[in-house]
């Protein structure tokens, strides 16, 4: 698996992107700081960063990535090695790969200027949705072998988290507006990543206005260590799942 | 014009005061309390003092009860004796004019729903000076009623009790009038500084820390003027009603948090004044609840949930030059209709520009989002900020407003913040 492994670093190195990745990342970030006047406006724009341009580019390098491997891993298929060995060196190569772009091209700079419980949650998410969104990208790439289709169902899926899910939310909150639906909101939450990341990031940013209305649910919930190890294990699922999905279906496709 | 009244009186009260302790050390005799003193008990010392004499208490633990002072003395701690209140007795019931209580320690006054028992309760007199003393898990601290002309100075002040009902307020002034109220720490009581029908008094240099309800509290309190005090995490903030005529300058509300805290609850206010205070980190820095004709100005709004709440049932109040920075949302209300103004005021989530460079920007800024009205509407929609969507939705408003309130807005927003 190693051996597999350092094929797909190597050929994700050569390719180029997750290099030029880096690099777009850690430009955005360190201008983001810098031409701020105040290191809050550029936690902002990170956050962005985190909560849009990162799942993007994952969900769609991985399922293109896949997809151009096909050659690759049918070769891989007629040596001796398990199906789920490569399939699983394929997932932690990718996602090592982006992580560690992620960690270099924004991590620096927000350790560099932010505080560091933000700047550590701020990482640890971003971290996550990288991996969570490798894994998405497998799931769709194993459900359907037309490359559009399945680049289709990657981008379908991200704009689904990243932007319809929230719209779906505040549709709810005001059609329920007239119940207590806070319990609810707190259990809807966890059906998206990023809306995870977005609200355990929220809780470090805007802590004085989360004291207020929400306090007493939220911050009770996702605030205190009990909260944060569920939110992280909620995360954890978010990858593990998708993944393990496509594991089960990887071994059993006729490729 | 509004601050001339409180100084004119600290003046008048200055001259007063020195004028009597002069009178008082002329011709008074020092009686002295202790184990190796004539005056073994502080109450002996009392039934013999003639009017205007000085009792020196010495070091010690006196357990004596309840102790009425009914002629004008001074009393005086050296090295802080300490004076015993086993949770029975009032400390000390002061019934006379001109009385000075100097350098005590003070600790477990008698706990009373019925006749609000206090370290030191003052009744009905004048020029009485408190200073300098330590008050330690009382119910009440120091209790003023329809009292004049006298001063609380330096004192620290600090219970422990854990739920409201079991404690009182740490200076707690009620039917009074020219009182000043200066230096003084307060610490764990229920409200820091509560005041009922006090009028031109001075409140100054006050710390009020972790107090169980509010830091500062009052009502029907008019022609006060609050300076330079501290308030800090509060149960509730601090919360004014009621009253009229009140000048608040360089006080600084820091770090009240939850649902009904308040850096300031401001209910039926009027003909206010407000001029350099800093609200830090509240979860509302000032909410403005019926009232009416208050000028804040030069006022600093720092990371705050809700910098300011100005409810629709507010009218003529000005907001101008004041800086705000970093806050959730800068300013909120709970109707279309506004009737206050808003101008000059330095918003850093202003995108303007100012062409010509006098430093006023050539938009106005509507300081109401979109998303703050839904939220105002449907509080737990708080957990959807900073989503992309809600961005979205707030950009567009912004750009065409159909929900927020056209008129609640700013026309002048200043370019750069103030250095305040």
């Amino acid at each position: 698996m190693i051996r597999i492994l350092k094929y797909v670093a190597i050929d994700i190195l050569k390719n180029k992107i997750v290099i030029a990745y880096t690099i777009m990342l850690a430009l955005f970030s360190w201008s983001a700081f810098s031409l701020e006047d105040n290191a809050a406006k550029g936690l902002l724009t990170v956050l962005n960063i985190v909560l849009l341009t990162v799942p993007l580019v994952s969900v769609l390098f991985a399922t293109i990535y896949v997809y151009n491997s096909n050659e690759f891993i049918e070769l891989l298929v007629s040596h001796p090695v398990k199906r789920s060995m490569i399939w699983k060196a394929l997932f932690i190569g990718l996602s090592l790969s982006l992580v560690t772009a992620y960690l270099i091209g924004v991590g620096i700079p927000l350790l560099i200027f932010a505080d560091w419980g933000t700047a550590l949650i701020m990482l640890a998410a971003g971290m996550l949705l990288s991996v969570i969104f490798v894994a998405i990208a497998f799931l769709s790439c194993i459900f359907t072998r037309d490359k559009a289709k399945g680049i289709g169902i990657s981008i379908l899926l991200w704009l689904y988290f990243a932007l319809l899910f929230d719209g779906i939310v505040l549709f709810l909150f005001f059609q329920f507006a007239d119940y207590p639906i806070e319990k609810a909101v707190v259990f809807l939450s966890a059906w998206s990543p990023i809306d995870l990341c977005r609200i355990l990031i929220l809780l470090r940013l805007d802590v004085s206005a989360m004291m207020g209305y929400t306090g007493a649910i939220f911050k009770n919930f996702f605030g205190n260590s009990l909260g944060l190890v569920v939110s992280f294990t909620l995360l954890a699922l978010w990858f593990l799942i998708p993944f393990l999905w496509s594991l089960r279906k990887f071994k059993k496709k006729d490729l | 014009m509004m601050k001339g009244k409180p100084l004119y009186n600290l003046w008048i009260l200055c001259l007063w005061c020195s004028f009597f302790t002069k009178a008082i050390t002329s011709q008074a005799a020092a009686r002295f309390v202790g184990e190796q003193h004539p005056y073994k008990t502080i109450r002996a010392a009392l039934a013999a003092a003639l009017p205007g004499d000085t009792v020196y208490i010495t070091k010690g633990l006196y357990k004596e009860g309840n102790l009425i002072i009914d002629k004008p003395l001074a009393i005086i701690g050296r090295d802080q004796p300490i004076l015993e209140g086993e949770l029975k007795h009032e400390i000390l019931s002061i019934k006379a004019n001109h009385v000075l209580v100097k350098g005590l320690t003070l600790q477990n006054c008698g706990r009373s729903v019925m006749n609000d028992q206090a370290a030191i309760k003052i009744y009905e007199s004048r020029n009485v000076h408190i200073e300098g003393n330590t008050l330690l898990n009382n119910f009440f601290g120091i209790y003023l009623q329809y009292s004049k002309h006298c001063i609380v100075k330096n004192n620290f002040i600090k219970a422990t009790q854990k739920k409201e009902y079991q404690s009182g307020n740490g200076i707690h002034c009620w039917k009074s009038d020219t009182l000043q109220i200066v230096g003084n720490k307060i610490y764990g009581h229920r409200d820091g500084i509560y005041f009922e029908f006090v009028t031109h008094s001075i409140i100054w240099r006050n710390i009020a820390n972790y107090n169980l309800r509010y830091g500062l509290h009052f009502m029907f309190s008019h022609e006060n003027a609050y300076i330079s005090n501290y308030f800090k995490a509060n149960g509730a903030g601090v919360a004014v009603m009621f009253t009229k005529k009140v000048v608040m300058l360089n006080n600084t509300f820091v770090e009240n948090w939850g649902d009904a805290a308040y850096g300031v609850l401001f209910k039926e206010l009027s003909d206010c004044y407000l001029s350099g205070n800093k609200f830090i980190r509240n979860t509302t820095g000032i909410f403005f609840d019926g009232s009416n004709r208050i000028t804040a100005e030069n006022n600093e709004f720092i990371a705050n949930g809700w910098g300011m709440r100005m409810q629709a049932n507010c009218m003529d109040n000005k907001v101008m030059r004041n800086n705000f920075k970093g806050n959730t949302f800068d300013v909120t209300t709970n109707g279309t209709l506004t009737l206050n103004h808003f101008s000059e005021n330095y918003w850093d989530r202003y995108e303007g520009y100012d062409l010509n460079k006098d430093k006023i920007g050539d938009v106005p800024y509507h300081p109401l989002s979109l998303f703050s009205v839904i939220v105002e509407k449907n509080p737990p929609a708080m957990l959807l900020y900073r989503s992309f969507m809600v961005t979205l939705l707030d950009k567009s408003e912004k750009i065409m407003p159909s929900l927020t309130a056209e008129n609640f807005v700013d026309n002048k927003p200043s370019m750069i913040p103030y250095k305040l």
